[in-house]
């Protein structure tokens, strides 16, 4: 199918599904019930899933398959927004040359940055990114303030000279953004016994890129210029040595990671069109890495699965407060559920920060294949005796 | 000439900031060759050590003072920390007063654990991993740290002022005022360098430890137990760090991200002056701190506006560049 191999086409296969499906997946538990606050189905998060999934698919063809550490890739994603909410004041409400233009615009940024950077290798490029990317995120809060508005952020305005399209609506508001029409922020809430399950136009946008975005990266993955890219990592000396420069496959690498940081942050400024400079700090790129790494780097799925569960983490585990976790010990006696409560808070609601670092620490120590590596072993410890020969013949992440 | 003056002499609290930080990250880097990204939360620990020291000496116990009443006659409640009950109101206040300077008697045990206790944990598992792991997992030790202080300490910053006796400003020259700390500041971070060349010059301890670090393998044949001379270091550097973190309370009030804010600027020092290079990491933190405060006048800002929030970034890329070992590095180190 589309020119995938059976394995790469049912995995494929299976992420269409989750992702049309995802309305339906992440509302597991009837509005009503007590287990409602764990339902991640509406609309800003199911976005948030998706945009997040794409940038950590383009990170990962940087890290995962070149090894290049970037701490600098936020700023890619700040770039696509701004440019994204420049196209919205300017051109028309619709988001396609938004996206386009935000990641041409991501993709030249990245080609300047990363032209430079990938002079040095290992510690010193994650050096230079992180001074690029602390540099772009400088600039946009204070001297680029007529291009980014400083530190109130690029917004839209009811003055704004829209050419194709008006500047504010009959009734004088802002026009929302919109697919040919089809508007972004419109959704359809479909009530199925006690479940309600919520339909947005927005989300469905999102998901059919990170769609179209992971099939690209399976074929970047599967083509001989991913298989060189995986040869850079393992050994550039020896890349050397047989009379190849690497050094145009990981611009290409570099810059094709940065258009996906662009489209994701097009798409998310096409969901809110508004942008700040903080999507560009370095604490935004570690987060990124962090959703990789967590996931699985140098796998296809894992990354997506990474930006989806710190996501949800930091949607859902934040709202876990201390009356929740009383309803949930109140079955034991006073003393111990006070005990449990005061166990438990310190990772749970504002601090779930302390679980992710814990949690992200364990993967680094234990698992550095990620939570793919993590099925893959419990899998492997399902199938019992064939572990043992499978060992030699498991698909191992490019190192 | 004055205005010059002035300028060198604000760049220097920042550039010793910058400095100590960079020389524990270089010792690290030098000794155990490990990339530690948790050393800016290190250095964030050093200033809670002086916050919980000035709490601790801030407990107090609460009386009924007769002779004070309120409008309506009734007796007033005061406080009474536990120090002035016991040394005296007069020596307690004292005592008080200047908890951020003996909070270095304080940090250094402490910070000496904790840097123990995070190599033989941690890091001693990492040495044989690649760059991007260490990078990867101290970055994650980073976050828990910064969170473990946010939930004890709140997520505002807070106040640890200077002792009073050190809280004025003073002439420094004719005609040049400047506070009194950030010449204590200046003063106690070229104490602390010296200290640490002192001890790795002149020692026998440091003379092993400088031989492994220039070959590890030879000195480990030697006989010598080098790992534990390393993981000693690995301690001192984290010392370093926290006594930087200490005295810099009353410059900047200590806050759970301080850590992150300084980290990035003192590994791009590091760089700067050259991985691995102590002298290296020391020139480049004035260097850079000094840059900075040229860079903030109003003057350069009117000439290149941002100027003074970009311009270490733009040495660093500059540098990187055309010298990749930075200032004083040797040659061939993680190229």
């Amino acid at each position: 199918m589309f020119g995938l191999e059976k394995k790469d086409s049912l995995l494929l296969l299976i992420v269409a599904i989750l992702t049309m499906c995802a309305p339906f997946i992440l509302n597991p538990f009837p509005t009503d019930s007590g287990l409602a606050q764990f339902n991640a189905g509406y609309p800003d998060l199911m976005q948030r899933f998706v945009i997040f999934g794409i940038f950590a698919i383009g990170f990962n063809i940087l890290f995962g398959l070149t090894g290049y550490l970037s701490f600098g890739h936020a700023a890619f994603l700040g770039v696509g927004s701004y440019s994204a909410v420049w196209m919205f004041k300017l051109l028309s409400m619709n988001i396609i040359p938004a996206i386009v233009l935000s990641v041409i615009i991501a993709g030249l940024f990245a080609l300047v940055i990363g032209y430079v950077s990938l002079r040095r290798t290992g510690i010193y490029f994650s050096i230079l990114t992180l001074a690029f990317a602390q540099m772009s995120f400088a600039l946009a809060y204070s001297v680029l303030t007529p291009i980014t508005n400083g530190e109130t952020g690029l917004q839209l305005t009811l003055s704004d000279p829209r050419v194709l399209g008006v500047s504010a609506t009959e009734d004088g508001s802002i026009p929302v953004t919109n697919l040919f029409g089809a508007e972004m922020r419109s959704a359809m809430d479909v009530a199925m016994g006690p479940w309600t399950f919520t339909f947005s136009v927005g989300y469905y946008v999102c998901a059919v890129a990170m769609l179209l975005a992971f099939y690209l990266s399976i074929r970047i993955f599967r083509s001989p210029f991913g298989m060189m890219l995986r040869a850079i990592k393992s050994n550039q000396t020896r890349m050397n040595y047989t009379g190849l420069n690497p050094r145009p496959y990981t611009l290409a690498a570099f810059v094709i990671s940065g258009m996906y940081a662009g489209l994701a942050g097009g798409l998310m400024a096409a969901m809110d069109p508004l942008a700040g400079a903080e999507r560009m700090q370095w604490t935004a790129s570690g987060e990124v890495v962090l959703m990789t790494i967590l996931g699985g780097a140098g796998t296809l799925i894992g990354p997506v699965l990474g930006a989806g569960l710190i996501k949800y983490f930091e949607n859902i585990f934040s709202k876990i407060n201390d009356n929740v976790l009383h309803g949930w010990f109140a079955f034991m006696p006073d003393g111990i559920e006070d005990f449990m409560v005061t166990l438990v808070h310190p990772f749970v609601g504002k601090g779930w920060h302390l679980t992710l670092g814990i949690m992200f620490m364990l993967v680094v120590i234990f698992l550095p294949g990620g939570l793919v590596e993590g099925g893959q072993r419990i899998g492997r410890m399902i199938r019992g005796r064939k572990a043992r020969d499978a060992k030699s013949t498991a698909t191992k992440p490019a190192e | 000439m004055d205005a010059i003056l002035l300028q060198i002499l604000n760049g220097l609290d920042k550039g010793s900031a910058y400095a100590l930080i960079a020389l524990g990250l270089t010792l690290i880097f030098g000794t155990l060759g490990v990339v530690n990204f948790a050393h800016g939360a290190l250095f964030m620990i050093g200033a809670f050590c002086a916050v919980t020291l000035q709490r601790l000496f801030g407990l107090s116990f609460e009386t009924i003072d007769e002779t004070q009443t309120d409008f309506l006659g009734n007796p007033l409640k005061v406080k009474t920390p536990y120090v002035e009950a016991w040394f005296g109101p007069d020596f307690g206040a004292t005592i008080i007063d200047w908890s951020v300077p003996l909070a270095i008697l304080f940090a250094i045990p402490v910070m000496l654990v904790i840097g123990y206790v995070m190599e033989r944990g941690l890091i001693k598992h990492f040495y044989k991993r690649p760059h991007a792991d260490q990078i990867l997992v101290t970055f994650g030790l980073a976050i828990v740290l910064q969170e473990v202080i946010k939930y004890y300490y709140g997520a505002n910053p807070i106040q640890t002022p200077a002792p009073d006796a050190l809280s004025g400003v003073m002439q420094v020259l004719p005609g040049v005022v400047y506070p009194v700390w950030r010449v204590v500041y200046f003063c106690f971070a070229v104490l602390v360098i010296g200290g640490v060349f002192a001890f790795l010059q002149f020692t026998t301890f440091g003379m092993v430890v400088r031989a492994g670090m220039a070959d590890r393998e030879t000195v480990g044949l030697l006989g010598i137990d080098i790992d534990k001379r390393f993981t000693l270091m690995f301690g001192l550097a984290a010392a370093v760090a926290g006594l930087a973190g200490v005295m810099y309370g009353p410059i900047n009030a200590p806050n759970y991200h301080m850590g992150m804010d300084f980290l990035v600027l003192s590994f791009v020092v590091v760089v700067v002056g050259g991985m691995g290079s102590l002298p290296g990491a020391v020139l480049a933190g004035f260097l850079l701190g000094i840059l900075e405060s040229f860079a903030s006048t109003t003057w350069a800002t009117t000439t290149i506006p941002g100027i003074n929030q970009i311009i270490i970034y733009l040495v660093a890329i500059i540098i990187l560049l055309t010298r990749p070992r930075g200032l004083m590095g040797r040659k061939g180190v993680m190229e």
